[in-house]
């Protein structure tokens, strides 16, 4: 009772950063829900020796098995509804990544909870746990009362993560029948592909989105790449179109960046991107729409068209 | 393959978004509705798959917003039957719970192969439409899909990571895809075309069957109060540039 479950993501092994922030903050909250912190790590055989990177959990609840080495949504999610049923957690926290999208759903339908997603915060208001979540692209905030158990997937970067590793008490699940005559099966793993510019080591990133309107106008901001020494970068759609290689996109499905320079242009700044740039050193924003989300997370804005202020900025530097 | 794509909706996010009086919900009263982007991608991959290897595709929407031309418009790019749920969505619009609970009802005597869905949807608070569906179906699902390839009685479909990393999964059929793009941008429906559906093809309608979902307390919506938010640089463009400029050189990230 009172439990606050968060479910680990981890690849051979190693913990994703974004589960340490929901452990940080499932530490916090978990008190005054009169529970404790508990990880739910799912993997191999022998993952429990990731158990140790798990700071801030008081209880680890390992479910171990061969047949989860390799991630499938069938797999962790036919786990995780096996091994959590019949335990009454008050709250369960995913990640709102691709893992979080695949398992919250499936264990709020599996364990007739109701979830909330695209948490950024959560609060305790006496026994009331209220999750603050960012929808419609990140242009409204809802808050949501959750005054019995729920599920929530949470934005990564929404926490600071969980400090002060202890050392948690271990609980093996029991063997599991759940995982007999599955549908899904585990073929590849593709890293991401090279030869092209990394822009996770540019000091200077010029990216661009759908304000661009076509691919003949990516040279308007290629110039001021070039300009400024450095490289081309986008948000989601520019690659989708395959306008730029996915190499170049930045966001959650894409890299993570840290350039000292981030000039975004037509970019409106949905949470999945800004999930890959908020900590550069300097963002400066353009954009038509004076609303757009991106300039809540840039240092310097300019509401105009980007057809206008880029040529001119380039035009400066020549 | 016979797929299915259920479209949904969503306020088109380039026009203001007003809260209602109770200040729990979006006024929805003068919303203009568009399909979900991400709805346009799994119509596309669900259009270009039946292209290349034969079968049916067919788009479900709800009875609400523009639904009608929501449909004709999936006719105008390759949808060979239509249906839409007619219930009182009005007063309570239904959420991702209640909609996965009205399709699985109304898909579950259907045959298929695959159902695709948009990976997410700007107003999906409780939730993506597709793998709740999947679980209430009981059929095997994976999110955010980059790339489908049928097989025999498999798909193998690809699936983002997160950070550049895809995986391969096989799926036995029928299962559900939550599709993040499609292997080429979504077509473009002329209007004329359009119109030419609305001659050619019927909407089947189906009765929403009556659900009981979990459904979210919202106690307040509002535009997000930032911590933070950028200096605005206002003045003509070339003002504009040259505080640019200015502020690169202040920090050495342009030389002379």
């Amino acid at each position: 009772m009172g439990d606050v479950y968060v479910i680990v993501e981890q690849r051979d092994g190693a913990i994703a950063p974004v589960t340490l922030e929901l452990l940080g903050k499932a530490a916090e909250i978990a008190p005054s829900l009169g529970g404790q912190a508990v990880a739910v790590l799912l993997g191999r055989g022998g993952i429990a020796s990731s158990a140790s990177q798990l700071a801030g959990a008081a209880r680890v609840i390992v479910i171990a098995d061969d047949r989860l080495g390799a991630y499938t949504p069938e797999g962790y999610k036919a786990a995780l509804a096996e091994v959590l049923a019949g335990r009454e957690p008050r709250l369960i926290m995913v990640g709102n990544t691709t893992q979080g999208m695949d398992l919250a759903a499936g264990l709020s339908v599996a364990l007739n909870l109701p979830l909330v997603a695209y948490g950024t915060q959560i609060a305790v208001e006496g026994s009331d746990v209220i999750v603050t979540s960012r929808v419609y692209g990140g242009k409204i905030d809802a808050d949501v009362v959750l005054d019995a158990p729920g599920v929530v997937s949470v934005q990564a970067g929404s926490f600071p993560p969980g400090s002060g590793a202890g050392s948690p008490e271990i609980e093996e699940a029991k063997s599991l029948s759940a995982l007999d005559g599955l549908s899904t099966t585990f073929k590849a793993l593709h890293e991401p592909a090279g030869g092209d510019v990394d822009i996770t080591a540019q000091e200077i990133l010029v990216s661009v989105g759908r304000g661009i309107q076509n691919a003949d106008n990516l040279e308007i901001v290629q110039e001021l790449a070039d300009a400024l020494g450095g490289a081309l970068s986008s948000s989601r759609p520019i690659t989708d179109n395959g306008w730029l290689p996915k190499t170049r996109q930045v966001g959650k499905s894409g890299l993570s960046v840290k350039p000292k320079l981030y000039l975004c242009a037509g970019i409106s700044g949905a949470p999945e991107h800004l999930e890959g740039m908020r900590d550069a050193d300097l963002i400066i924003a353009i954009n038509t729409d004076e609303n757009a989300p991106i300039f809540d997370a840039a240092h310097y804005g300019i509401t105009a068209d980007l057809f206008d202020v880029v040529p001119a900025i380039t035009e400066r530097l020549k | 393959m016979e797929i299915i794509v259920p479209i949904k909706q969503v306020p088109d996010l380039v026009e203001e978004l007003e809260i209602n009086a109770e200040g729990n919900d979006l006024d929805r009263e003068y919303l203009t509705y568009v399909m979900n982007e991400f709805c346009e991608q799994a119509l596309e991959e669900a259009v270009l798959l039946k292209e290349a290897h034969g079968g049916t595709v067919t788009a479900i929407t709800i009875d609400s917003g523009e639904a009608d031309n929501v449909l004709f418009t999936a006719a105008a790019k390759g949808a060979d039957t239509l249906i839409k749920v007619t219930g009182d969505f009005e007063d309570v619009f239904p959420d991702s719970h209640a909609l996965s609970a009205i399709y699985a009802e109304v898909l579950k005597s259907r045959a298929y192969d695959v159902i695709m869905t948009g990976v997410q949807a700007a107003d999906d608070l409780d939730g993506q439409l597709g793998p709740l569906l999947a679980s209430r179906l009981g059929i095997p699902h994976v999110s955010v899909v980059a790339g489908v390839e049928p097989g025999d009685g498999v798909v193998v479909a690809t699936q983002e990571s997160g950070g550049g990393l895809t995986a391969e999964l096989a799926v036995k059929t029928p299962c559900l895809l939550g599709v993040q793009a499609a292997r080429q941008t979504p077509r473009y429906a002329p209007v004329s075309r359009v119109r030419a559906m609305k001659q050619e093809k019927t909407i089947e309608e189906l009765d929403a069957p009556s659900v009981d979902t979990p459904r979210l307390r919202v106690r307040a919506m509002r535009t997000p109060e930032s911590s933070s938010h950028a200096e605005m640089l206002t003045g003509s463009t070339e003002e504009i540039a040259d505080r640019v400029v200015a502020l690169l050189r202040e920090r050495g990230l342009v030389k002379a």
